[in-house]
């Protein structure tokens, strides 16, 4: 049930309408004119790109990096093969924003993948997709089918002599293909294993050729950035934190869904759109970026607006934005296991700290949980996360520990009630 | 250059240099698991982390690249913390019990843990368990619990076996390491892995408890097995070799061993060891003494020569001999008045003996090889002759090398082939001859005195012309099957002249360990030690076509080793004695030989190895001779005493290495592949028929491998099939699987026919050298198969 | 060991990487293999991956064996363990449990009377927990046989859900 304000990819977007994602609807809503316009006055690489830039467009996928600057990173002249990639292997737990994109508006992204092929002289793309959202994946391969048939991929696209060609890639279950270089193995058919860096995947990517990787969400703003400009986009959030973003809310709201909002936007507000906390029980704790952002308390939250820099200073991540919103009924030990459980799970094994500090970790979490704590659990918890985050190759081993610290951290005396009385503190409810 | 500094030592390395390359070369150790310099950077097991001055996170050394000016400290607080907290994920899960593991003492976990572990595991929950795993009769994978997910086998079999056969599968904590289930592992330089291993995950197999590391000795020693000359580490404990590694030598195996390398040791302490004197009375074998045995032998030959004249001795050996037993046979042959001596056994072709100049080898450096631009292998299984020099060549290829084949099959090398030739033995020449035609055609003004013109060029023999031709270096390689082809001189013949036009180098790669060496020693019936001239004799094929009344066999069994193996025993049933210097009492020896005396193997004795690439490698012997077994140099000193012969009064193997090889020349001056003009035939024999291409297995090709158990366990030594092209099978109206009969002139046996789609139609692949096919003829001769009972 | 009409949806999902990186296609050739098992097996050990199967996929598109297997085994939704014709998975991740998503798992448990991870005696479903499902908004979500998602799992929608599956 997806709600949106507005925005700049749902702009005009009716999700009730069951053809809401065809090309008709799209061109409809002034769709591809952003395509058009740039092939059309042949627009040169450079400026696409500054426009990219002087968007404040970060990438929407957790890092937050600027995307027209990662665009510049793209050898443009390098003669051989050269991709651009679509991550939409959403997995984050508490992000669901870019099926939606896929399911109610996915000519946006194909739009934007196309520009930024034009922009970075790539002529094949690929849209790697969750492996859990089948019915999406088979949609986007029918709306690339409509793009194909309207000449806008494919060969000599809209006559202009552009090629693109674009391609969708089915994952089937590993969170961690979502990591950039994981996806770019995945995508080269063997394990999702995140690669070393450098080199970066800007000079070695996929099949060892420079290749770009950007959130489906960052691709799909992408098409408003050129028809309406990047000042238009810059003004809709605000300074150094550009646009709108979709956050997912989820948890212990009334009306949990996508919302597109400006950045900036105060969180009370983006509660209040998502119909205030569940039967009017009280706020606890926000994890305001998805499972690997650090927790804040209710109270800290309320002060906060909804944008990269407020968030990272109060110490947490704008991530994905993915806001999992608890009530006083949740125990934290109980909330902290179930994550660490997740990383345990889904660490994909190469790195020894990872694979084995999220086993340990999480062991150490459920035995909490299950009324064996000891008094040294704490210290050690924190211990084994700083024997892990920063060392290993990717950042999913620091993701296990963020919770870790942040659950241990803000709410601390429910782990010593915990460990001290074997049991919970709260009368735990799950919902 | 870039500039760095290490622990405050300032050096300077190439660009593209590791931090963990970069404190190597000062000597600086940076513990490390997964990194190995000859594998791919996996960076994932994570101890090398080392600090580096301005980034905010201790960064792994083996995957890190120098940047200027870049400071590093591996022993800082940061550094030591991050690598003891790695240490402590390694042992949480890893069984501490070092006592009873097959790695303990060797294991490089139980090393750094004493450098970087706590004393106490502050892991209290339950450790993880991992099922063994089978890969095959070499590596034990038994206890997959000690693995520590470093994926060094992962990328050995990957990246330098040349296909992935060990995978880590599963996720996380899960992962396991494995081969592919119900699979074993089967490339032919599997057991690198164990070596690779840094824990007791993978272990030997057949030494696996059978001793501790601390009880071994370690004494060099070198490979017999094949021509590349690989150094060994021989483990020996009371008198016995326990085991074999490698000792790492970048110019001829690296770090690597081939699998018949390392574990052909143990044939050497196999039951069918002779251990003492043996004489054949009225069909019924008897120990004896030394001295009885070797009078018997005297008069034995004297008996011979004066009934039948010298000329009705020959004198068969082996050049997996060393050296100094060859040159002593040569002479205490030749000595004694007999000229029929030859080392080359499974030859055919003799036919360039006249023409031959010097000692035949590779003709460059092993390295030389390995760094052409282009490489044309002819006659050659190449992974089953040389498995390493195949694995080295594979890497070649991947930095740009073009690998050109002609050969009966196109056999999968797990590797790129620029252009392959593949056609039946008896069209080889021909088609050689279309490269020599096409080099012409490329190579303006270039004119040869062979009569090229009825040739037709192939495509393929124009793209390995042009390769050739193309390259800034070159080169030309005969392999074993090409050196045991009936038309073998004229092959060479072909390379030497492609050779001239290209400037390509050409030569052989040898089929023995002492291949070279026994060519340098004169166990050759035209050519004396280091080529002096000598009355010639007979070659290996003559004396056994026309069956002498005597023979003397040093360390061969002539039904394994021989080109026409059925000849061969009829040679020797039919001979009135046959005096076998022999490490084993084979089956054949003992149906056919009238004595045996028992000789040590190269593990037992001193002796000197010269390999394909000209190598003079001398080595002492290991352990002490088995039993009653004495060097085979000593019991030819002795028989030529006995034999009244003068010049045998050697004290030690080196005063008879010295008299071979005249001490101080220049070794590498005999060596020379060249003929003096030899006219070539290129007519296509009538291809009616087919024709046997009879490979020698790679497990059966030496005395001591074949006794090996654990490689007579491997899918490779399984008994021999009769393989032909799937449409020569329908021609003949058989089913894969169906018993046929393959018939050779008189000769027959009844094996089971397969189908190889790598073959050319024409040949039936049907390999000699063991118990079921020695009943066969000549290894590239007529064949007939027809359906069996 | 595939039918034609597989072997011709792998062909199609080839197509889509550079001629020589048919590599790329072997989570798709898995899926299609898997899928093809589903539909055609009768009891839970022919609904799963075997490793005939892996093999022949690794052989049809020129890969080591060794190397599909990995991939089969390191994503979660290959079926490596026999299955039931009906694959129920729950997410039970954070934000689905904090809507009925660990409750959902208990009904249904309770319901067929089977544990997590366990099949129903008749080999008709199989129970299984899953991770983030990239839904948490119409949690709770359980996706049924790899490729249909189904939201808002109440008690109610499960009994409807599952008098329907037959
Ligand atoms: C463990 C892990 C999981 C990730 N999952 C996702 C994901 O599901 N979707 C995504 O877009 N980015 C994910 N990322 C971030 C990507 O690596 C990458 O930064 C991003 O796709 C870049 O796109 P952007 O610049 O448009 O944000 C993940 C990163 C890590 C370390
Ligand atoms: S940190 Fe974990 S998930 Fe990331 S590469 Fe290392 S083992 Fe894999
Ligand atoms: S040696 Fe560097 S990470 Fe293993």
């Amino acid at each position: 049930m997806a709600v949106f304000v507005k925005g700049v990819i749902f702009d005009g977007v009716d999700t009730t309408q069951p053809d809401c994602w065809r090309l008709a609807a799209y061109e409809a809503r002034g769709g591809y004119q952003a395509l058009r316009s740039i092939l059309q006055a042949q627009m040169p690489q450079e400026d696409v790109i500054a426009e990219v830039k002087n968007s404040g467009l970060r990438g929407r996928g957790g890092a937050g990096f600027p995307t027209g600057l990662k665009w510049s990173f793209m050898p443009r002249s390098f003669p051989g093969d050269k991709y651009v990639v679509c991550n939409t292997d959403e997995g984050e737990p508490g992000t669901f924003k870019d099926r939606d994109i896929l399911r109610y508006n996915p000519h946006a992204l194909i739009e934007g993948m196309i520009i930024a092929g034009y922009a970075m002289g790539t002529r094949v793309g690929y849209n790697y997709i969750h492996g859990e959202i089948f019915a999406e994946y088979e949609l986007f391969e029918a709306a690339l089918d409509e793009a194909r048939a309207a000449g806008y991929l494919g060969e000599n696209i809209l006559g202009t002599g552009f090629s693109f060609d674009l391609f969708a890639h089915h994952g089937y279950g590993a969170y961690i293909c979502g990591e950039e270089t994981a996806l770019l193995e995945s995508l080269e058919g063997k394990k999702g294993q995140p690669r070393f860096k450098p080199p970066f995947p800007a000079s070695f990517g996929l099949y060892g050729k420079p290749t770009t990787i950007n959130n489906t969400e960052s691709f799909a703003s992408v098409p408003f950035i050129i028809r309406d400009g990047a000042q238009k986009f810059l003004e809709a959030g605000k300074p150094n934190n550009g646009g709108t973003k979709l956050f997912s809310v989820s948890g212990h709201v009334n009306r949990p869904g996508n919302y597109e909002i400006p950045l900036g936007t105060p969180f009370s507000a983006l509660l209040e759109m998502a119909g205030g906390m569940k039967d009017g029980s009280r706020l606890k704790a926000v994890i305001p970026g998805g499972s690997s952002a650090p927790v804040l308390p209710g109270e800290v939250m309320m002060d906060l607006t909804m944008d990269y820099d407020s968030i990272s200073k109060a110490g947490s991540m704008l991530g994905s934005g993915a806001v999992i919103v608890m009530n006083d009924q949740v125990c934290m030990v109980k909330a902290l296991e179930r994550l660490a459980y997740f990383y345990h799970e889904e660490s994909c094994g190469q790195c020894t700290p990872c694979r084995e500090g999220t086993g340990w970790l999480y062991r150490v979490i459920h035995r909490i949980e299950n009324g064996q704590g000891r008094p040294e659990d704490l210290d050690l918890l924190n211990s084994v996360g700083n024997n892990m985050a920063g060392r290993t190759i990717c950042a999913l081993a620091d993701a296990a520990v963020f919770p870790v610290r942040s659950f241990t951290k803000h709410f601390r005396d429910e782990f010593e009630y915990h460990i001290e009385h074997r049991k919970c503190l709260v009368e735990h409810k799950w919902c | 250059m870039l500039e760095i500094e290490i622990d405050g030592k300032k050096l300077t390395v190439p660009q593209g240099s590791t931090v963990i390359e970069a404190a190597h070369s000062i000597g600086t150790y940076i513990p490390h698991f997964c990194y190995h310099k000859k594998l791919s950077i996996a960076a994932n097991c994570r101890m090398c982390l080392v600090e580096v001055e301005k980034a905010p996170k201790p960064l792994p050394a083996c995957a890190t690249p120098v940047t200027d000016g870049m400071k590093v400290h591996t022993n800082s607080d940061m550094a030591r913390n991050a690598q003891k907290g790695v240490m402590e994920f390694l042992l949480i899960n890893h069984p501490l019990d070092c006592p009873i593991c097959d790695q303990g003492g060797e294991c490089q976990l139980q090393d750094l843990a004493v450098g970087y572990g706590n004393s106490a595991s502050r892991y209290q929950e339950e450790k993880r368990v991992v099922v063994g795993k089978d890969m095959g009769p070499l590596i034990s994978a038994a206890e997959m619990t000690r693995c520590i997910h470093c994926t060094r086998c992962v990328r050995f079999t990957e990246e330098i076996g040349g296909f992935q056969e060990i995978g880590m599968a599963n996720r996380g904590e899960f992962s396991e390491i494995l081969p592919f289930l119900g699979k074993t592992v089967n490339s032919e330089i599997s057991g690198n892995v164990i070596d690779l291993c840094p824990v007791g995950a993978l272990t030997s197999k057949p030494f696996r408890y059978s001793a501790r590391p601390w009880e071994l000795s370690r004494r060099k020693s070198v490979s017999p097995h094949d021509g590349l000359g690989s150094n060994l580490i021989v483990q020996v404990r009371t008198g016995q070799v326990m085991r074999v590694l490698p000792l790492e030598n970048e110019a001829i195996n690296e770090c690597w061993l081939s699998d018949r390398d390392r574990f052909s040791y143990e044939g050497l302490n196999s039951e069918e060891r002779l251990r003492v004197p043996m004489i054949k009375h009225g069909g019924v074998w008897h120990e004896t003494d030394w001295q009885t045995a070797l009078e018997y032998v005297v008069k034995g030959l004297n008996g011979v020569s004066a009934d039948h004249g010298k000329d009705a001795i020959g004198v068969l050996a082996s050049p997996y001999s060393t050296l100094e037993e060859l040159y002593l046979v040569q002479k205490l042959a030749r000595a004694f008045g007999v000229n029929n001596i030859d080392h080359r056994l499974r030859r055919s072709d003799f036919r360039g003996d006249e023409a031959q100049q010097g000692v035949q080898w590779l003709g460059s450096t092993i390295l030389e090889l390995v760094s052409a631009k282009s490489v044309l292998l002819v006659g050659s299984t190449q992974r089953k002759e040389q498995p390493l020099l195949a694995a080295r060549l594979r890497q070649a290829v991947k930095k740009g090398t073009e690998l050109n084949v002609l050969h009966y099959a196109a056999d999968e090398l797990l590797t790129r082939v620029n252009a392959g030739i593949v056609l039946p033995p008896q069209a080889w020449v021909a088609a050689l001859g279309g490269v020599l035609k096409a080099v012409l055609g490329l190579k303006e003004g270039s004119t040869t005195t062979l009569d090229v013109s009825a040739i037709d060029v192939s495509e393929d023999a124009a793209r390995i012309a042009a390769s050739l031709v193309n390259a800034e270096s070159a080169a030309i390689v005969l392999g074993n099957v090409a050196q045991h082809h009936p038309d073998f001189s004229q092959l060479l013949m072909l390379a030497q002249e492609i050779g001239r036009l290209t400037g390509a180098r050409f030569g052989l790669t040898t089929e023995a360990g002492n291949s070279v060496g026994a060519e340098l020693a004169g166990a050759l019936p035209k050519r004396g030690p280091l080529g002096t001239t000598v009355t010639a004799g007979l070659n290996a094929r003559e004396m056994l076509a026309s069956p002498r009344k005597a023979y003397v066999l040093l360390n061969t069994e002539v039904e394994f080793d021989s080109y026409d193996s059925q000849q061969a025993v009829a040679a020797m049933k039919a001979a009135e004695t046959v005096i076998a210097l022999s490490a084993y009492k084979g089956q054949g020896l003992l149906d056919y030989a009238d004595v045996l005396l028992p000789i040590a193997p190269f593990t037992e004795t001193a002796g000197t190895f010269v390999s394909m690439e000209g190598r003079v490698q001398s080595f002492n012997g290991v352990v002490r001779p088995l039993g009653e077994a004495r060097p085979a140099w000593k019991v030819l000193r002795v028989l030529g005493n006995m034999l009244g012969l003068s010049g045998f009064a050697y004290d030690s193997v080196e005063e008879i290495r010295g008299e071979c090889l005249k001490a101080g020349t220049d070794v590498s001056a005999n060596l020379s592949n060249t003929l003096s003009s030899m006219p070539v035939d290129f007519s296509v024999a009538a291809t009616a028929g087919l024709i046997r291409a009879g490979e020698v297995p790679m497990y059966h090709a030496d005395a001591i491998c074949r006794r090996s158990p654990p490689l007579q366990l491997t899918a490779e030594a399984a008994a021999p099939r009769a393989y032909v092209h799937g449409s020569v099978l329908q021609q003949l109206g058989l089913e894969e699987g169906a018993a046929v009969v393959a018939v050779q002139g008189d000769s027959q046996v009844t094996l089971p026919v397969a189908v190889d789609n790598r073959l050319a139609a024409g040949v039936v692949r049907l390999a000699c050298a063991h118990p079921t096919t020695v009943a066969l003829g000549g290894l590239f001769d007529r064949i007939e198969l027809k359906r069996g009972a | 060991m595939l039918t034609a009409e597989s072997l011709a949806l792998i062909d199609r999902e080839v197509a889509k990487y550079p001629a020589d990186q048919a590599r790329s296609a072997v989570m798709s050739a898995l899926r299609i293999a898997l899928e093809e098992r589903r539909q055609t097996g009768t009891v839970p050990e022919e609904r799963c991956l075997t490793t005939e199967v892996i093999e022949f996929v690794a052989n049809y598109l020129g890969i080591p064996p060794v190397a599909a297997y990995e991939v089969a085994t390191f994503y979660n939704m290959y079926d490596m363990k026999p299955v039931g014709k009906y694959k129920i998975t729950v997410c039970t991740n954070l934000p689905c449990a904090l809507r009925g998503g660990v409750d959902t798992a208990n009904y249904i448990s309770r319901k067929l009377g089977i544990g997590l991870g366990e099949t129903t005696p008749d080999g008709k479903f199989t129970l299984l927990e899953g991770e983030c499902m990239g839904a948490c908004g119409d949690a709770p979500v359980l996706l049924l046989n790899n490729h249909s998602m189904c939201s808002f799992m109440t008690p109610e929608a499960i009994d409807k859900k599952l008098a329907e599956l037959e």
